[in-house]
């Protein structure tokens, strides 16, 4: 414990090195008694919750107004190149993020671990906790040396998670496709910081906030940095692993990917560009705003086609990063033309989201590890009626629909508020063509807003509610209470934030003061949220909440009391067809097909189409996506080319490679001389 | 913000409440006699409404809790809405809880509830509404967004009543070139909100043709009361919204005495009567489009939304 006796006093810092530790040791108990139960899953995971409420308070804390950013050095890495760590407003929120979603999550797992799903339980417990404890450490890291260790341990660590049921291929695949893109993201993130340190070669995040960089240099550590941080966000075209492995991965560790790791991507870029490099050209901004709009909309229109319920989250995961993507993009823009008010609205809106999206996703994630426990299926064309069935989880999935739909008066329709009213006063923007384009962009945030509402009734429809499309649904149960306090944790969150968004708005507020010096305007109550001028814009969840269920209420009560409440059982009326089976209800195909008809060449579409007479008729679809075919697989053919083309030179002879060593000798000291 | 503007809030919410079957009404008598058919009388939607209230509700075996509560959570959120919508007066302490971003929100939560009921009960045409409702209202919703802020930008608020002191606090008739795309745009948006002619048939009983009407199939009695008198309100809704932004003339202002109040009432019935008029001629005059033109109805209509918006950042107007 020689970490702990490296710094003397307790602080918020000292105190979340030590719940770091306390998650790798916890993950290390996991080996003790690997395969019993009882122990990995009913007492560690919830012990790893306990402390991941801990990072939560200790990031809550850094939060507080008065807060001085904490640093220190630790006794840990290479001689003369220590591990720094740093605390301060915009770690400490990535943690409270992190640990207040990681312990919804945490207590789910304790519930859904089972025997025999592939790994075993112990050793999913140490990646588990390794994989929390390394997200950590990349928000809490100071330097790049520390940064890119942790990093690489998260992606590790997640990789193995991913292949938790590694005895099926296209798992495996899913797999490598992963740790492919996320070393190929980490290598742009080396060369960020290895621009970064400016000829200084001190690898602390320090001395890069004082090198001086020329702009080329700076927006070349930018691109290189959007680069790796979007490729572990899943920014398009980098995000093709992502519908691939997060439905691999068990639930609680797509929620933890999708919740919490494509956050520390996030983490990372605002890192780099608002903390690591102090200004920059206004393109940077736009880039950002563009791509995390496309990113927005491609994802929206994917999720709206699938028929796997991971899959559809995963695109849906690509979609909120891209609208977070677009706030960060947007704040970058505004930063670059000192407009600080806007920037600091726009920043907020993708913070908020960011914490938003990391409760609902992960919530949305966990209801589905509940359905594939309870009836085995992942596949929404054979789900269906569960609300019957499941009705403890089918009332909180519905929250968390609600939520990712954008709907008032939950929270993601407060950050995307936020981001549409930034958008409404980027006319205000002193550069000619710019303020006629980026107000546009409100229009595709609109839009990808409306067709997240579109997938989420998909989503839920399908799984939730109708007939049972399958015989055993039947035999479906509930969650246990485990499982449904976490979910239930996750969904307070949603309501929580829905209810109170000026509180979110001052937390976030400390960032905003840190990154841009100021923050948007403090409504005159908790209750208000007026980021401009109360005059222009005002929200207020709390009074819409009393009014909806205000009137709700007043309703019931009064057709109750002036008529009656009296209702006959009968079967469904459906136009007096009485034959109806279940089938005949819309399939996810079905419910996705205006979607595919509308944005048609978005698509590579296969069809397999039945002849009328055929007395045994088939129908296939088969919904791919053009990046795949049009840039990922020439560019690995490309790959396979060259590489054939090297191993020319690589005859297997040893006199040949004799002769390599010897030509080169003569060419250097021909060159020498 | 006294008491009375309080007061004045609740009657607001109150009158719309109370009219909007009546404006129903209208447009149904309006479009029989076009039609040349014998017309029912103007207060047939009471009628309906008390008809329905008093029978049994007859509930499919299979109705989850979902089903039982979306009529109420819809007819909710167009009475939230109706209160936040400066119909009347613009001193309307309620309307700043929510902005008119969030009453476009408010709008969708009602839309995600009603095709949710309507896929609850697992038939065929449930679903098949609640399909084709969400695909209008995924390209109406970012349109009526859209015209919303084209308003925004000549007013500079998103608060509806300060949008509408805004527009009539100027001193002459400025006509907007944005305002003439935005205009169509929402005259759009409103006719496929409100399963009209040409997206939706709200007479329709035909199966395949059917939207709004294949989603509350099931429902019956108070449900079906609520759902009627929640999508009567959502029409009306969308005037007030339409003569807020585009006409607010007689629209009181903060303050104003209990004269000009009823001004006012007389001024939005006066909209009222020549909006729902409109309304019947446009109908009786257009086909229902194929279901697959709709959403190029609905592109169309977002674009010019657009279009309004591009206008005004051009020409400043």
């Amino acid at each position: 414990m020689h970490v702990v006796s490296a710094l003397t006093t307790t602080t918020p810092l000292t105190g979340l090195l030590v719940l770091v530790a306390s998650w790798l040791l916890i993950g290390a108990l996991g080996l003790v008694q690997p395969n019993r139960i009882g122990w990995v899953a009913r007492t560690l995971f919830p012990l790893g919750a306990l402390v991941a409420l801990g990072v939560a308070g200790m990031g809550a804390m850094s939060l507080t107004p008065g807060f001085a950013a904490q640093s220190s050095v630790l006794a840990l890495g290479l001689p003369d190149m220590p591990f720094h760590v740093r605390l301060d407003a915009l770690s400490g929120f990535f943690l409270l993020l992190l640990g207040s979603a990681g312990a919804g999550i945490s207590i789910f797992a304790a519930g859904y671990f089972r025997q025999g799903e592939g790994t075993a339980p112990g050793l999913l417990c140490l990646q588990y906790h390794v994989f929390l404890a390394s997200m950590a450490l990349v928000v809490l890291a100071d330097d790049a040396y520390l940064f890119m260790v942790a990093w690489e341990t998260m992606a590790l660590s997640s990789y193995f998670l991913v292949v938790t049921q590694h005895r099926i291929p296209e798992i495996r695949r899913a797999g490598f496709l992963y740790l492919l893109m996320a070393h190929v993201g980490a290598l742009g993130i080396l060369l960020s910081f290895g621009v970064l340190q400016g000829g200084s070669w001190q690898m602390t995040f320090d001395a890069m906030r004082a090198a001086h960089l020329t702009p080329a240099w700076a927006s070349a550590a930018f691109v290189l940095a959007l680069f790796g941080f979007g490729a572990k966000a899943g920014l398009v075209p980098l995000h093709v692993w992502l519908p691939e492995a997060h439905p691999a991965a068990p639930s609680p560790v797509s929620a933890m990917m999708s919740g919490l790791m494509l956050k520390v991507g996030v983490y990372g870029l605002l890192r780099v560009s608002w903390d690591l490099l102090h200004a920059g050209p206004w393109w940077w901004g736009l880039l950002t705003l563009g791509l995390g709009l496309g990113t927005a909309l491609y994802g929206a229109i994917f999720a709206a086609v699938q028929t796997d319920m991971k899959r559809l989250l995963a695109y849906s995961s690509i979609e909120n990063i891209g609208l977070i993507f677009a706030g960060i993009g947007l704040a970058l823009l505004c930063r670059s033309f000192d407009m600080r008010l806007l920037a600091a609205l726009a920043l907020a809106a993708a913070l908020i989201h960011s914490f938003n999206h990391a409760f609902f996703k992960s919530l949305l994630f966990l209801v589905t590890g509940s359905v594939m426990h309870a009836t085995g299926e992942r596949s929404l064309g054979k789900l269906g009626g569960l609300i019957r069935y499941m009705p403890w989880v089918a009332a909180l999935a519905l929250i968390g629909s609600l939520a990712i739909a954008g709907l008032p008066p939950l929270n993601g329709f407060v950050s995307e508020w936020l981001l549409l009213q930034a958008f409404l006063q980027t006319p205000r923007i002193p550069h000619a063509f710019l303020n006629m384009i980026v107000p546009l962009g409100a229009a595709l945030v609109a839009l990808t807003a409306a067709l997240a509402g579109y997938v989420m009734v998909k989503f839920y429809g399908v799984i939730f509610l109708g007939q049972p499309r399958e015989r055993a649904l039947e035999n479906a149960r509930d969650a246990g209470w485990l499982e449904r306090f976490g979910l239930s944790w996750l969904a307070l969150g949603c309501v929580l934030i829905g209810v109170f968004p000026q509180v979110a708005l001052d937390v976030v507020g400390r960032i905003t003061l840190q990154l841009v010096g100021t923050t948007v305007r403090r409504g005159p109550s908790p209750w208000w949220m007026t980021p401009i001028t109360s005059s222009q814009t005002s929200y207020s969840g709390l009074w819409l909440w009393v009014g909806l269920l205000l009137v709700i209420g007043a309703t019931f009560v009064l057709v109750r009391r002036i008529y009656h409440g009296r209702v006959r059982r009968t079967p469904p009326w459906d136009c007096g067809y009485p034959w109806q089976t279940p089938r005949m209800q819309d399939s996810s195909e079905g419910f996705g097909q205006p979607i595919r008809h509308l944005f048609g060449p978005v698509f590579r579409m296969q069809r397999e189409l039945p002849h009328p007479s055929d007395p045994k008729p088939k129908y296939r679809v088969l919904v791919q996506e053009h990046f795949w075919h049009q840039l990922y697989l020439p560019l690995a053919r490309l790959v396979q080319r060259t590489a054939e083309r090297v191993t020319i030179l690589q005859g297997g002879r040893l006199s040949t490679y004799l002769l390599y060593s010897f030509m080169t000798l003569i060419l250097l000291l021909v060159w020498v001389l | 913000m006294t008491a009375v503007a309080y007061v004045w809030q609740v009657g607001e919410c109150l009158l719309a409440i109370a009219l909007a079957p009546l404006f129903a009404g209208w447009v149904g008598q309006c479009r029989a006699w076009l039609q040349n058919r014998s017309a029912p009388p103007l207060w047939q939607p009471y009628l309906i409404l008390r008809k329905l209230f008093h029978k049994d509700a007859a509930l499919a075996t299979d109705a989850s809790w979902l089903f039982r509560l979306a009529p109420y959570v819809v007819f909710s959120t167009m009475v939230v809405a109706a209160a936040i919508i400066p119909s009347v007066t613009t001193d309307l302490p309620l309307a700043r809880v929510a902005d008119a971003i969030a009453l476009v929100g408010v709008f969708a939560t009602g839309r995600v509830f009603i095709s949710l009921a309507a896929m609850d009960i697992g038939t065929a045409f449930g679903s098949m509404g609640a399909r084709r409702e969400m695909m209008v209202g995924f390209l109406a919703e970012p349109a009526l967004l859209m015209v919303l802020f084209s308003a925004f930008m000549t007013h500079g608020s998103t608060a509806l009543p300060e949008m509408v002191e805004g527009l009539l606090s100027q001193p002459h008739i400025v006509l907007h070139p944005s305002l003439f795309f935005s205009g169509v745009a929402f005259v759009m948006v409103l006719l496929a909100e409100n399963a009209r002619l040409p997206v939706d048939n709200p007479s329709t009983h035909l199966e395949l043709t059917m939207i709004h009407e294949a989603m509350i199939l099931e429902y019956s009695a108070r449900h079906l009361a609520l759902l009627e008198w929640a999508s009567w309100l959502k029409l009306f809704n969308y005037a007030c919204i339409g003569f807020a932004l585009f006409m607010p003339w007689g629209i009181a202002l903060h303050g104003a005495s209990a004269g000009l109040l009823a001004l006012a009432i007389a001024a939005l019935l006066a909209k009222l009567v020549v909006a729902g008029a409109a309304l019947a001629l446009f109908e009786t005059l257009s086909a229902k489009l194929r279901l697959f033109r709709a959403p190029e109805f609905l592109t169309m209509a977002f674009l010019f939304a657009v279009l309004g918006l591009l206008v005004y950042l051009l020409l400043g107007a």
